[in-house]
C-alpha cells in the first residue's frame, strides 16, 4: 500500500512548483513592455527549474511512496482534497516539464512578436497546469489540473498559430474534451462506487467488480488514448502540430502527450488491474499498429512539422507498447522512452522552429542542401535525427531497446513487428534529413540563411546533454523508477488475481 | 586499465578536437587524427602482446542499463580474437588516416572528414572489443553511422546521399535481426555478457526447441540465424549485399577503410565471436556457409563486367566475404578470420592504390578512359598488381594462404563441402579473372584517356604512396603467420585456438592438400592467362562475347538487377506508395473523415435548431407564454 | 359595494391589456408602459383583496410594488435613451444582433 510521505523540506516545494508559474502570470498581468514579459516569463521559468533541482536531488529513489506530500481539506462535504506529492514515475515528468517550459519561451524569444505578454501568460499558466496534473494524488484535483491546461493550450494555437489555426485549435480541443467528458463520467462512477473518495492511493486499493472495472477503464481510456494519441485517435496531433507556434509544439510534443500514457500508469493500471489485464491484448495491438503506421504516415508527409507528428504517434506507439506488457523492462523502458521522446521530439520541433523563423516555410521540398549554409545547424539537426532513430548512444535507443525487450517477454510478436518501426524510422528520418541538409541549394531564399544564434544554441544544449547524458548512463532515471514500477507491476498483478473467475468471464466474452 | 581504455577512447578525443575545432584547425586536424589512432595503435600492440602473454582482459567499467533481471554494463573484453582485430583495425587505420592527409588535401570538409574517420575507428573499437552483445551493437551501429556519414561525405551529390541512406536502411533490416536474436539470447539465457552467454552454451540448451508459427526450430539455431540476418547486412551478404557498391560514392580512403578492410568485416567478426553458439547448430552452420559460397559467386559474376575501377573492387569485397562466411560455415573459424586479416591489408592496398590511380587520373573511375599507365605511375601499378596476385590467390602472396585454407576446410566437409568447394573454386577463377582484367584495361594497352586527363597524370605523393608500400610489403608477407602443413607452423591458427571451440576440419591427408594448392593455384593462374589473352592480346573478343551473349551479359552489367527489384518492391512499393495510398485513404478519408463527418453532422443539426432562435423577445416571450398555458392545461387535464 | 369579482376582472382585463402589449408592439416605450400595466393590474388585485380580507399588508405591498416600478422605468428609460442614441431608433424588432 503506497503511502503519502509529508515533506520534509520545510517549505511547500510541489505547491511552489504549481503557483510560481501562475504567479509570474499575475505578474505579467500588470506588465506593458514586450521585452519586459519576456524577461519576467524566462526568470520565471527558470525558477522553476531551480525549484526542480531540490526535487530531484531530494527524491529518495528507494521507496515506491508517494513523496513530497501536501494534503489540505478543500471542498469537505464531497471529501475533495488539495492533496499532491510525487513519486517515481512523475517525478522525472515535472523537471522535464520545467525544463521544456523554458525552452519553449527561449525559442519564442523573437518569434513571437504580436500579443507577447498574452503569450508568456499562457504559456507560464499551461506550466502550472502541467506540473499540477503530474503531482495531483486527488482525482478531482486532477481533473481540473487537466482541463486547465487545456485553455491555454488552445489559445497558443488558435491565437498564435499558422494560416488555418482555428480548425486545429478547435479540433484538438473537442478530441480531448470528448476523451475528457467520458473520463468525468467514470471518474464520478469511480468516487460513488468507492464509497465517496476522490483520494487516487485510496482508490488503488478499492476493490473495484470486474464489470465495473471494464466500463471505467474504458472510459479513462477515452481520455488517455486521445492524448498519447493511440492508433486511431490521433488525427488531431499533426494538425495541432503544424498550426501551432514553436514553443506549443515542443510543449505539446514534450509533455501534453506524455500525460496520456502517465495516466495509464497512474490511474488506468492501478486502479482497475484485472480490466488492463483483458484489455491488454487489444492495446497492445493498436500500439503495434500505432508504431507502423505512424512511421507510413511519416513516409507520406511533405511538411516538416507533419512528418515529425506523425512520427510522434509512431514513439508513443512504443511508449504503450513498453507500459502494456507490464514487466519492469516494458514500463520503465516506456517510461524512459517519454522523457526521450519529449526530449528529442522538442528538440526537433526546436530545429524546425528555427529554420521557420528565418524561411517562413515549413514545405521540406523548399529546403535541400543547407547542409553547407548552415554547418552548426546540420549537426543539430543530425544529432537529433540520429536520437530519434535510437542510435546505440543516444537515449533512444535505451528506451526502445529495453520497451522491445520487454514487449519480447510479453508476446515475441509484438516484438518482432514493432521492430520494423525501427527499419521504417530510420528510412523516414534519414530521408527527411536528406531532403532538407543534403544536396545542393535549390530555393534561392537559402542561399543567404543565418546559423544558430547563441539564443537558440543555448535552448538546444540542454536536450543535448540530455540526449547524450540518457544515452550513456541511464540508470540514472532507471534508479528513480526502479521501485515504483515494480510496486506497480506487484500491484496490478496481486490485485488483478482476485479476481479471476470474472476475468476469465469478460474474457470470455470479447472472444479471447 | 587505462591503457586499454585509451585503445578507443585517443580516436574518440581526435574525433572531438577535430570535430569540434574543425574550423580552426584547417589541414592540422589531419595531425590530430593521426596522433589519436596512433596513440591507440600503440596501445593496441601492447594489449596484444599482454594478450600473447596469456593475459585475457575482461573488465566492467560501469552499469549501462539495469533493470529487474536486465543487467547490461559497458564493459570491454581483450582475448585473442579481440587482439587481432585490435592490430588490424588499428594499424589499417593508422595507414588511411596518413594517405588522406594526401588524398583529401584542398578539400573543404577536410577537417570533418577526419573527425568521422576518426569517430569511426572509435566505434569499430568498441565493436571489437565489447564484452557483451549490446556494447557490441553499439560500436555495431556506431560504425553504420560513420559509414553513412562518410559515404555522404560529398553530400551535395545526389547519389551520394543517396547511398549513404541506402546503407544506412539496408544494415537497419540486417540490425533487425541482431535486436531480435539479442531479445532471444536475453530470454533464453538472462544475459547478454559474452562469458556468461557462452558458458550455458550446451548441446542440452541445442536440443531445445521453441515454436514458431508451428514449425519446431531449434533455439539455438534461430539465435544463430537471427545474428546472422545482422551480419549479412553488415557484411554485405546475399540478400543485403545491395548497399556496398553503391558506397564507393564515398572517397576512396574510406572504401579501403570501412569498405574493405574493417567495417564490412564486422558481420565475420561477430560470427566468430558467436563461435560456441553457432557451432551448436548444424542448420545455421550449413546457411552461413552456403550463403557465403552463393554470395563469392555471384558477387564474382557480377565483378567480371564492372566498368568502374572501384566497383569490381567492391564486388570482389562482397565476395571474399562470402569466403569468409564459407569458411566460419563449415567450422573453419580461425580460416575465416585468417582470410579476414589478409584480405584487410591486400584489400586496403588494392583500394588505396586505385585511390592513386583515380587521383592521378583527375577523379576518373571509368576503366574504358584508363589504358597504359604502367610507366606513368610505377609505384601504383607495382602495388596494385601485388594486390591482385593477392587476391587472385597466387603463391606465396597474402591471399593464397588464407583461401586455400578456407578451401581445404571446405573440402573436407562432407558432401555438401564438396560442392561448396566447386562453387569456391569457380569464385576463385573468377575472382583471378576479374582482377587481372582490371590490371591489363588499367594499365596495360592503348591509352584511352581524355587529353587533357592524360596530361595532368601524376604519381601521388609520399605520403600516399608510402602507406600504399607498407601495405604492398605486407600483402606479399603477411600469409606465412599462417603456414599450411607444417606442424605447429600456423602462428595464427594456434594464437586463437583458445577462442575457438574445437570442430574438426582440416584434413590430414597431406598429398592432397598439396594437391589441391597446385590445382587452385593454376585455376587462377588460367584466370589470369585468360583475362591476358582478352584484354591485351585480342581485345575483340569480349565486345564479341558480349555481343554473342548480350543477354548474359546485359543482366550481369545490370547486377541481376537486384537493385531495381528491391527499389520496386520496396522502396517504391512497400514504402512509397504504400504509404501514399494509406495517408489518402486511411487518414484523410477514413480516421479524419469519420472524425470530421461527426462534426458535419452536428453542424447540420443546429443549422436546423438555430432557425427557431430569431432574436425577438417578444417571440421568446410569446412561446414562452403559450408554453406556461400548455403547461396549466396539461395540469388540470391530467388531473 | 361594488363586488370583489368586479375588480379581479378589471385587473385581469388590464394585465391582458399590458401582456398584448409587450408581445406586438414594435416600440420600445409602449412595450414598456405595458409593462406597468401588468403591474398595475397587479396593485389592483392587491389592493382588492386587501380590501376584502380586511389585512393591510397587501396595500403595503402595494406600495413596495410602486417604488420598485419607478426605480425600473427610471433604469429602464435611461437604457432605452442610450439604446436609442446608439442604435438610432426604439423599434425593438431592429436590436436583432443576438439573433443566431
Amino acid at each position: 500500500m503506497l503511502e503519502l510521505i509529508p515533506n520534509q523540506l520545510g517549505f511547500p516545494l510541489l505547491s511552489l512548483m504549481i503557483f510560481v508559474p501562475l504567479a509570474g502570470a499575475v505578474i505579467l498581468l500588470a506588465v506593458r513592455d514586450a521585452r519586459a514579459a519576456r524577461w519576467i516569463a524566462l526568470l520565471f521559468s527558470i525558477a522553476e527549474i531551480g525549484l526542480s533541482v531540490p526535487l530531484l536531488a531530494n527524491f529518495d529513489g528507494s521507496i515506491a511512496h508517494m513523496q513530497f506530500g501536501e494534503s489540505l481539506p478543500w471542498i469537505k462535504d464531497w471529501h475533495i482534497n488539495y492533496r499532491i506529492g510525487v513519486d517515481g514515475i512523475s517525478v522525472l515528468f515535472v523537471g522535464l516539464t520545467a525544463l521544456l517550459t523554458t525552452i519553449s519561451i527561449m525559442v519564442s524569444w523573437t518569434a513571437i512578436q504580436d500579443r507577447v505578454r498574452e503569450f508568456m501568460i499562457a504559456v507560464l499558466f499551461l506550466e502550472a497546469g502541467m506540473i499540477g496534473v503530474f503531482v495531483a494524488l486527488d482525482l478531482f484535483l486532477f481533473y481540473i489540473f487537466w482541463e486547465a491546461m487545456l485553455i491555454p493550450m488552445y489559445l497558443l494555437i488558435g491565437v498564435w498559430g499558422g494560416p488555418n489555426r482555428l480548425y486545429a485549435a478547435i479540433k484538438f480541443f473537442l478530441y480531448t474534451l470528448v476523451g475528457s467528458v467520458l473520463m468525468l463520467v467514470a471518474i464520478l462512477a469511480v468516487y460513488f462506487s468507492a464509497g465517496g473518495t476522490f483520494d487516487v492511493l485510496a482508490l488503488m486499493n478499492h476493490p473495484f467488480g470486474h464489470t465495473f472495472q471494464m466500463w471505467a477503464f474504458a472510459a479513462f481510456f477515452a481520455a488517455f488514448a486521445v492524448k498519447v494519441p493511440m492508433f486511431p485517435f490521433h488525427t488531431w496531433l499533426p494538425d495541432a502540430h503544424v498550426e501551432a507556434p514553436t514553443a506549443g509544439s515542443i510543449i505539446l510534443a514534450g509533455i501534453l502527450i506524455k500525460m496520456g500514457a502517465y495516466g495509464f500508469l497512474r490511474f488506468s493500471l492501478p486502479f482497475f488491474p484485472s480490466a488492463a489485464i483483458s484489455w491488454t491484448p487489444a492495446i497492445m495491438t493498436l500500439s503495434v499498429v500505432a508504431i507502423i503506421y505512424g512511421a507510413y504516415m511519416a513516409f507520406a508527409q511533405t511538411d516538416f512539422k507533419k512528418l515529425i507528428a506523425y512520427s510522434s504517434v509512431s514513439h508513443m506507439g512504443f511508449v504503450t507498447l513498453g507500459i502494456f506488457a507490464l514487466n519492469s523492462q516494458g514500463v520503465e523502458g516506456g517510461l524512459l522512452q517519454m522523457i526521450n521522446h519529449g526530449v528529442s521530439t522538442g528538440a526537433l520541433f526546436l530545429a524546425v522552429g528555427v529554420i521557420y523563423e528565418r524561411t517562413h516555410t515549413r514545405m521540406i521540398a523548399d529546403y535541400g542542401g543547407i547542409a553547407a549554409k548552415v554547418p552548426v545547424y546540420a549537426a543539430y539537426l543530425l544529432i537529433i535525427t540520429l536520437s530519434s532513430i535510437g542510435l546505440p548512444g543516444t537515449n533512444g535507443f535505451v528506451g526502445e531497446f529495453t520497451i522491445l525487450l520487454g514487449a519480447f517477454q510479453y508476446k515475441a510478436v509484438y516484438a518482432v513487428i514493432a521492430s520494423l518501426g525501427i527499419i521504417l524510422g530510420a528510412g523516414y528520418m534519414l530521408w527527411l534529413y536528406q531532403r532538407v541538409a543534403f544536396g545542393t541549394v535549390t530555393n534561392p531564399h537559402n542561399e543567404h540563411l543565418q546559423d544558430m544564434n547563441l539564443r537558440e544554441i543555448a535552448a538546444a544544449l540542454p536536450l543535448l546533454v540530455l540526449v547524450f547524458g540518457v544515452g550513456l548512463y541511464p540508470n540514472a532515471a532507471f534508479q528513480v523508477m526502479h521501485a515504483s514500477t515494480e510496486n506497480l507491476i506487484k500491484h496490478v498483478q496481486a490485485k488483478a488475481a482476485l479476481a479471476p473467475v470474472a476475468a476469465q468471464a469478460a474474457n470470455a466474452l470479447l472472444g479471447q | 586499465m587505462l591503457k586499454y581504455i585509451l585503445i578507443p577512447l585517443l580516436p574518440f578525443f581526435g574525433f572531438l578536437i577535430a570535430g569540434l575545432f574543425g574550423k580552426y584547425l584547417k589541414e592540422r586536424a589531419a595531425t590530430v587524427a593521426v596522433g589519436g589512432v596512433l596513440g591507440a595503435f600503440v596501445f593496441a600492440v601492447s594489449a596484444f602482446i599482454d594478450v600473447a602473454n596469456g593475459t585475457i582482459i575482461d573488465e566492467n567499467f560501469y552499469s549501462w542499463i539495469l533493470i529487474g533481471n536486465l543487467s547490461v554494463n559497458v564493459g570491454f573484453q581483450i582475448d585473442q580474437l579481440t587482439a587481432v582485430m585490435l592490430m588490424v583495425v588499428t594499424f589499417l587505420s593508422t595507414l588511411i588516416h596518413i594517405y588522406s592527409i594526401g588524398y583529401m588535401h584542398g578539400d573543404k570538409g577536410f577537417s570533418r572528414f577526419f573527425a568521422y574517420l576518426e569517430l569511426f575507428t572509435f566505434f569499430m573499437l568498441v565493436l571489437v572489443m565489447g564484452n557483451n552483445f549490446l556494447v557490441m551493437f553499439v560500436g555495431w551501429e556506431g560504425v553504420g553511422l560513420c559509414s553513412y556519414l562518410l559515404i555522404g561525405f560529398w553530400y551535395e551529390k545526389k547519389s551520394a546521399a543517396d547511398a549513404g541512406v541506402k546503407a544506412f536502411v539496408t544494415n537497419r533490416v540486417g540490425d533487425f535481426g541482431f535486436v531480435l536474436g539479442m531479445m532471444l539470447i536475453f530470454t533464453t539465457f538472462g544475459t547478454l555478457d559474452f562469458t556468461d552467454v557462452f558458458a550455458q552454451a550446451t548441446p542440452q540448451l541445442a536440443a531445445q526447441n521453441i515454436d514458431l508459427l508451428g514449425i519446431e526450430v531449434g533455439i539455438v539455431t534461430l539465435i544463430c540465424l537471427l545474428l546472422f540476418v545482422g551480419a549479412t547486412g553488415k557484411s554485405a551478404q546475399i540478400p543485403l549485399y545491395v548497399w556496398l557498391p553503391d558506397a564507393m560514392e564515398g572517397p576512396t580512403p574510406v572504401s579501403a577503410l570501412i569498405h574493405a578492410a574493417t567495417m564490412v568485416t564486422a558481420g565475420v567478426f561477430m560470427v566468430a565471436r558467436c563461435a560456441p553458439l553457432f557451432s551448436l547448430s548444424h542448420t545455421a552452420m550449413n546457411v552461413v556457409a552456403v550463403t557465403g559460397a552463393v554470395t563469392a559467386l555471384f558477387a564474382a559474376t557480377i565483378g567480371l563486367v564492372q566498368n568502374d575501377i572501384k566497383r569490381v573492387i567492391a564486388y570482389s569485397t562482397i565476395s571474399q566475404l562470402g569466403y569468409m562466411f564459407l569458411g566460419l560455415g563449415v567450422g573453419a573459424f580461425s580460416a575465416g578470420i585468417f582470410h579476414l586479416t589478409t584480405h584487410a591489408f591486400f584489400k586496403g592496398l588494392l583500394f588505396l592504390a586505385s585511390g592513386s590511380v583515380i587521383h592521378a587520373l583527375s577523379g576518373e573511375q571509368d576503366m574504358r578512359k584508363m589504358g597504359s599507365l604502367r610507366r606513368k605511375i610505377k609505384i601504383t601499378y607495382a602495388v596494385f598488381l601485388i594486390g591482385s596476385l593477392a587476391l587472385a590467390g597466387i603463391f606465396p602472396f597474402a591471399g593464397f594462404f588464407s583461401k586455400d585454407e578456407i578451401l581445404w576446410s571446405v573440402y573436407n566437409a562432407g558432401s555438401l563441402g564438396r560442392s561448396l568447394w566447386m562453387v569456391g573454386l569457380t569464385g576463385a577463377f573468377m575472382t583471378a579473372f576479374y582482377s587481372f582484367r582490371l590490371i591489363y584495361l588499367t594499365f596495360f594497352g592503348k591509352s584511352r584517356m581524355d587529353h587533357d586527363v592524360e596530361h595532368h597524370v601524376h604519381e601521388s605523393p609520399p605520403v600516399m604512396t608510402v602507406p600504399l608500400m607498407i601495405l604492398a610489403f605486407f600483402s606479399i608477407t603477411i600469409g606465412f603467420i599462417g603456414m599450411p602443413l607444417i606442424p605447429h607452423a600456423n602462428l595464427f591458427a594456434n594464437f586463437l585456438a583458445p577462442v575457438f571451440p574445437h570442430v574438426q576440419h582440416g584434413g590430414t591427408d597431406h598429398g592432397l592438400e598439396i594437391g589441391l594448392m597446385i590445382f587452385s593455384v593454376l585455376v587462377a593462374a588460367t584466370g589470369i592467362v585468360m583475362a591476358y589473352v582478352w584484354y591485351v592480346r585480342d581485345t575483340r573478343i569480349p565486345d564479341k562475347l558480349a555481343e554473342k551473349f548480350s543477354g548474359v551479359y546485359t543482366l550481369l552489367l545490370n547486377k541481376y538487377r537486384v537493385d531495381e527489384l528491391y527499389n520496386y518492391l520496396f522502396v517504391d512499393g512497400l514504402v512509397h506508395k504504400l504509404a501514399g495510398v494509406l495517408h489518402r485513404i486511411g487518414d484523410v478519408k477514413i480516421v479524419d473523415g469519420a472524425v470530421n463527418g461527426v462534426a458535419r453532422l452536428i453542424g447540420q443539426a443546429s443549422e436546423r435548431g438555430r432557425k427557431m432562435q430569431t432574436g425577438f423577445v417578444q417571440e421568446y416571450a410569446f412561446i414562452m407564454g403559450l408554453g406556461l398555458v400548455v403547461l396549466i392545461g396539461m395540469y388540470y387535464v391530467v388531473k | 359595494m361594488i363586488p370583489l369579482s368586479w375588480y379581479v376582472l378589471l385587473s385581469a382585463a388590464l394585465f391582458t391589456i399590458g401582456v398584448v402589449g409587450v408581445l406586438t408592439r414594435r416600440n420600445v416605450f409602449i412595450i414598456l408602459m405595458s409593462i406597468e400595466l401588468m403591474l398595475n393590474a397587479a396593485n389592483i388585485n392587491l389592493v382588492a383583496f386587501s380590501h376584502y380580507l380586511q389585512n393591510l399588508t397587501g396595500q403595503i405591498f402595494v406600495i413596495f410594488v410602486i417604488t420598485v416600478a419607478a426605480a425600473e422605468a427610471a433604469v429602464a428609460l435611461a437604457l432605452i435613451i442610450l439604446l436609442a442614441r446608439n442604435r438610432g431608433t426604439v423599434y425593438v424588432d431592429e436590436f436583432n444582433i443576438m439573433k443566431g
